[in-house]
């Protein structure tokens, strides 16, 4: 199997990073070569094998319910790159083209 | 003795023995903090393995420590004892960034668990070691920062993602490192800077605060130039965290009482895949040989198992860490924490902002996860990586109904020289084929230096026990290192210090 330029680009929107033109052409050559690697698991993963997802079986981990203090909105607000009043900022989403 | 005479011998004490000399009162806290910072100072411009050093919290720890010694209160079983931490761990107001540009100056406001356990016993962080970034990769060479060398070799890597911790350790400038291990960045480091590096088994040890790579993956282990030493962090860190879902509910096991048992009578199975293969250089498989020879001449029954799917491990490794990765790492968006880059759609600031934040293995990882998580691709890749990792763990299973442990090398080559793989991934991750098995089962897996190469470079010999089985684990890595006698004394080492003497 061999990716496409648009095959990388698509995944590259998918994960929402920006690629320069050099970084797609890399990137083409080095995931064909990783994914024909990685491609061997077919060749013993047969149909009567079930997946495993996690090495140890544990099902519906849940804290007791009680009420615990939660992050002060100062501290969560911290980090963020832009803050406007108590919210975190990012440019306009409503009206943004599909 | 002069000053500076005792400041080497101090950084050339394990913890245990440290701790042997704070219970006499023969020195200070305050005296081997200032010791080992000194040495950090002194040699790392030319190692590398710290991004940050902590300095003033450290000496305060430290002061602190000895003020409630000499008062008679309460310390922690580390009490006193340097270490060095993974910048992977949440250090609360403390700049913490897993060695990537989308994290500068990222302050968590909350501590992982493991710094809590770690303040609890009173270990004394020195600062914050390197790593490759987000913790993918087997060289250091990824960190965004700069790389790591090898104590034992400046033109060498260290291993990785832990290269920072291991390096510190090896270069005497901690006794103690943390580091995490998704695919082996806890023992291929430890072994090509030989020093002891241990992964436990999955959901031992908490991953809150931990930053997550690879969820089903990812484990924090201790790093020591002793076994017993990696035994005694081991022992201060695990044990049951209801902060973190995937916990075990149960106690760690107690491995420290049994760490004299030695191997008498216990099986140690040879895994035949692993001492063959394509890309094992020779001396590697004559270290790892003597070292079972040595096993048996202490008493262990020596049986080859095989492990026939172990070969598809990498190939399983590297859809399911890439495909976890992929959804962990898209918390990067430029909104909450980290970097941005402005954009005119919410959009276009997410892509500039990752496209510029990320370095290159990084954007690779996140790329094929990604696509073999996309439509229509999901059941050729991630599920059947999925199937593998099963028919391993009955790989495992059926061995140790043959033996208690596992022995093989912890990476089929000795330390290799900066650049020299970085621009082939493929051959960079085929460093992780002799670890993945252990991270894919969530079972335990320790790296200790078995010797050296005809170059003089560390060799590391893997041992590997069931799930929960850490106290045959110790126990055998113990009685191995007392009748190998390895001297973790580099002599890149000596080279550092010429400079600044």
């Amino acid at each position: 199997m061999s990716l496409s330029e648009a095959q990388v680009r698509h995944v590259a929107r998918l994960a929402r990073l920006a690629l320069t033109d050099e970084e797609i052409d890399g990137l083409g050559a080095q995931l064909d070569d990783i994914l024909s690697y990685a491609e061997k698991v077919g060749q013993v993963a047969t149909v009567d094998v079930a997946p495993t997802s996690h090495p140890y079986p544990l099902a519906n981990v849940a804290h007791v319910d009680e009420a615990r203090p939660s992050l002060p909105r100062e501290d969560a607000l911290a980090n963020a790159p832009r803050v406007e009043g108590n919210r975190f900022h990012v440019p306009r989403i409503v009206g943004e083209e599909q | 003795m002069s000053a500076e005479e005792r400041d080497q011998d101090l950084v050339r004490l394990d913890a245990a023995a440290l701790l042997r000399l704070y219970d006499t009162g023969e020195v200070s806290t305050t005296d081997v903090v200032r010791a080992h910072l000194d040495r950090i100072h002194a040699t790392d411009e030319r190692i590398g393995a710290f991004v940050r050093t902590l300095d003033a919290p450290a000496l305060a720890h430290a002061a602190d420590v000895d003020r409630r010694r000499t008062a008679g209160e309460h310390v922690g079983v580390l009490a006193g004892v340097p270490l060095g931490l993974k910048d992977i761990l949440c250090t609360k107001g403390v700049e913490t960034t897993c060695a990537s540009r989308m994290l500068e100056g990222f302050r968590p406001p909350y501590d992982a668990t493991v710094v809590e356990r770690l303040r609890d016993a009173d270990a004394v962080v020195l600062g914050k070691t390197n790593m490759d970034e987000f913790a993918m990769g087997s060289s250091t060479e990824n960190s965004a920062f700069h790389p790591t060398r090898n104590p034992w070799d400046l033109a060498r890597v260290p291993g990785g993602s832990s290269g920072g911790s291991t390096a510190a350790v090896a270069s005497h400038q901690a006794p103690l490192a943390i580091g995490t291990d998704t695919g082996g960045s806890v023992r291929q480091p430890a072994a090509l800077c030989g020093v002891v590096g241990m992964k436990p088994t999955y959901g031992l040890v908490s991953r809150y605060g931990l930053i997550a790579f690879a969820s089903s993956l990812d484990q924090v282990g201790p790093i020591a130039r002793t076994v017993p030493d990696a035994a005694l962090l081991f022992s201060a860190v695990a044990g049951h965290d209801g902060n973190d879902a995937t916990s075990i509910p149960e106690d760690a096991p107690d491995v420290l009482p049994g760490l004299d048992g030695g191997v008498d009578g216990l099986r140690v199975g040879v895994i035949t895949e692993f001492m063959t293969g394509e890309g094992l250089e020779p001396d590697v498989r004559a270290r790892v040989s003597e070292g079972v020879e040595r096993l048996a001449a202490l008493g262990a029954e020596i049986v080859e198992v095989s492990l026939p799917h172990a070969s598809y491990g990498v190939s399983a490794y590297y859809l399911i860490a890439p495909s976890e990765a992929s959804s962990n790492l898209s918390r990067y968006d430029g909104v909450r924490y980290g970097l941005r880059v402005d954009g005119p759609t919410t959009e276009e600031m997410m892509a500039a902002t990752r496209g510029e934040g990320f370095g290159p293995e990084v954007k690779r990882r996140i790329m094929i996860g990604t696509y073999a998580l996309s439509a229509g691709y999901y059941d050729a890749y991630y599920l059947q990586a999925q199937k593998v990792r099963t028919l391993i763990l009955a790989d495992l299973a059926a061995a140790y109904e043959r033996c208690d442990v596992l022995v093989s090398p912890t990476a089929p080559t000795t330390a290799f020289a900066l650049g020299e793989k970085v621009d082939d991934p493929l051959a960079m991750y085929l460093n992780d084929i002799y670890t993945v098995p252990s991270n894919l089962a969530g079972t335990p897996a320790l790296s200790l230096p078995a010797g050296l190469d005809s170059a003089g470079l560390p060799v590391g010999l893997q041992l590997m026990a069931p799930a929960l089985h850490e106290s045959t684990l110790f126990r055998v890595a113990a009685a191995l290192e007392r009748d190998l006698a390895f001297d973790v004394a580099p002599p890149g080492l000596d080279d550092a210090m010429e400079v600044t003497s």
